[in-house]
């Protein structure tokens, strides 16, 4: 059976949702020297940066701006009322999508960034003292990682790391040592944006919560592509960004726990987050809008409710099933390559993502040569610095699927890579 | 090819994997260390001038870092053999992108003027002209 008979859902018909995939770009490796083209296809592999958006979440953006635009919560008229109904259902939507109780328990923020210091301020600053630890782990993102790490110096609270094994996973021995009776977050990524690990969060919380921590969840990498579900999981609090789930950018969601969200401090202050004001004092409002202060990104909120329902409808299994289809593929064929360093688990067992490296080959070279193909990858250190100080490395390329791309794409990859290893050799 | 690829042309590719004046001088006049953080490039370079303190008369240049950035530094360490300092000061990124004989795209502008820019900081802590605790760093 061909690989491509391996896919779980019709992969080429759902492109034609995506215009931006039939784009032309760079210049074409058959007619050298002739500058930025635009004869090349389009191959995009930098998912895991930010997705495209299908155009049933665009023209629901753009229905809102052309039929009903009007602020939220603050108008009796027809088109507020409407729009206010819309946003909050948003809510539900992204409540029901990972298991949460209700709205109540969805803040929307900005993206995972803004999630984490809302909880990093609200919770936090207030909180955490010296002898007070706060535990994370190696492969932490820097929103989480800078996040807690500065929260930890205002605080004097001790931030601590989970090592990672060679392997690319957590040492979980590490992580039982370093939870202890101070310990008051665990803060972890769930699916790794570097090495693709999926991380065990529940054992995580089961230690954090035997020593009476919360845990958070950093679900930037795991809500796009797999069906999360926060009771499941246990955790305390969780994050994601709708723009790298087929939504919008500059929406995205916290997830914490009701009667945690209830004994927060708000973490910023103004209109939409009240009650009552008065010169003297003001009561905030029901959850969660107490944490949505000021006008929020209403057509942002409707477009990532649009996301989650454009994403149901193929259903969050077959999503991962491709998913793991590519990452394996592409770890199988890089690795089949030769000369490339694959960093993380093995194939089977990772997200959709595989970041490597080229032996003799900068992977800022590495990315130029292959926009030359037309292909689309990210190098650097994805955010995770230290991590790729561990791994004795400045900058990794990073290619990472989403539910658009295919084996063919993945050909392309592999045959660029050989190339640029060539012309460095 | 479009511009990713053209920047690799032999010359470039010959620089990088045979850099000149590769090392360190024993005596420099000057010694200064650079880098692009999110690259990861660095640079050194040493610098000797001749006795009025005006001329360059050895160059040496050692560090890690891609195609763009290690062949850069080793056609300017060529290059600022017998040149006057003022000269080296006044070089800017189009003398550099020119000295390449490349288009560079806009994205790795960065890792092509750094060794410039650490022999141009190099040379003006030198003169005192810079604070030697600023660092030397070609990327916002
Ligand atoms: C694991 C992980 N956490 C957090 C983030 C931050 O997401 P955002 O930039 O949307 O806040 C990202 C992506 O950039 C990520 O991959």
């Amino acid at each position: 059976m061909g690989v491509q008979e391996q896919y779980s859902f019709d992969v080429e018909a759902l492109r034609a949702d995506f215009p931006v995939l039939d784009r032309k770009v760079g210049g074409d490796p058959e007619s050298p020297g002739e500058g930025p083209g635009d004869d090349t296809p389009l191959v995009y592999l930098d998912n895991a940066a930010t997705s495209h958006t299908p155009d049933p979440v665009v023209d629901t953006v753009a229905d809102y701006y052309r039929s009903y635009n009007a602020n939220v919560h603050r108008g009796i008229h027809q088109l507020s009322q409407e729009a206010s109904v819309a946003y909050e259902e948003a809510h539900d939507t992204v409540a029901d999508f990972v298991g949460a109780a209700g709205r109540e328990e969805i803040v929307f923020t900005k993206n995972t960034t803004e999630a984490m210091n809302l909880v990093a301020y609200a919770w936090g600053l207030e909180e955490l003292g010296p002898g007070d630890n706060v535990v994370l782990t190696e492969m932490e993102h820097h929103a989480s990682l800078v996040t807690w790490q500065q929260i930890g110096k205002r605080t004097g609270a001790d931030v601590r790391f989970v090592d990672v094994t060679d392997e690319g996973r957590l040492d979980m021995d590490d992580a039982a040592d370093l939870i202890d009776d101070d310990t008051q977050m665990v803060s972890v990524v769930h699916v790794s944006n570097t090495l693709g690990t999926i991380n065990p969060i529940g054992e995580l919380a089961d230690l954090a919560h035997d020593h009476d921590a919360y845990v958070f969840a950093d679900g930037a990498q795991s809500v796009p592509n797999r069906a999360v579900d926060v009771k499941e999981l246990g955790v305390d609090f969780f994050a994601f960004s709708a723009h790298k789930m087929c939504g919008p950018t500059g929406i995205g969601a916290l997830y914490g726990r009701e009667e945690i969200l209830d004994s927060m401090q708000p973490y910023l202050y103004g209109g939409d987050m009240i009650r009552r004001v008065s010169f003297e004092d003001s009561t905030w409002e029901d959850l969660p809008w107490k944490f949505e202060a000021g006008t929020p990104s209403i057509a942002q909120g409707i477009g990532f409710a649009a996301a989650i329902e454009y994403l149901e409808e193929i259903g969050m299994d077959r999503v991962e099933a491709h998913e793991d289809l590519l990452a394996e593929y592409a770890h199988d064929e890089l690795t089949a390559l030769g000369g490339v360093e694959i960093y993380g688990p093995p194939g089977d067992d990772r997200g959709g993502l595989v970041a490597f490296n080229v032996e003799g080959v900068h992977a800022h070279d590495l990315s130029s040569i292959l926009n030359d193909y037309g292909i689309a990858v990210r190098a650097g250190d994805h955010c995770t610095q230290p991590l790729h100080d561990e791994m004795g490395v400045a900058a990794t390329a990073r290619a990472s699927f989403y539910l658009y791309n295919t084996i063919e794409e993945i050909d392309a990859l592999v045959e660029a890579v050989g190339e640029a290893r060539d012309l460095f050799a | 090819m479009g511009l990713g690829s053209d920047m690799y042309r032999q010359q470039i590719l010959d620089h990088y994997k045979n850099p000149r004046n590769y090392g360190e001088l024993e005596e420099p006049d000057f010694t200064h260390v650079g880098e692009n953080p999110s690259c990861g490039d660095t640079i050194q370079m040493d610098v000797g001038l001749d006795e009025a303190g005006e001329t360059i008369e050895s160059v040496r240049f050692n560090g890690d870092g891609c195609a763009i950035s290690m062949a850069s530094a080793s056609m300017l360490s060529e290059r600022l053999h017998g040149m006057a300092v003022e000269e080296l000061h006044e070089m800017d990124t189009d003398d550099v992108t020119e000295m390449l004989g490349v288009d560079i795209s806009p994205m790795r502008v960065k890792c092509a003027v750094l060794g410039r820019q650490v022999a141009q900081d190099g040379s003006k802590i030198h003169r005192d002209e810079l604070d030697p605790d600023d660092r030397t760093i070609t990327e916002e």
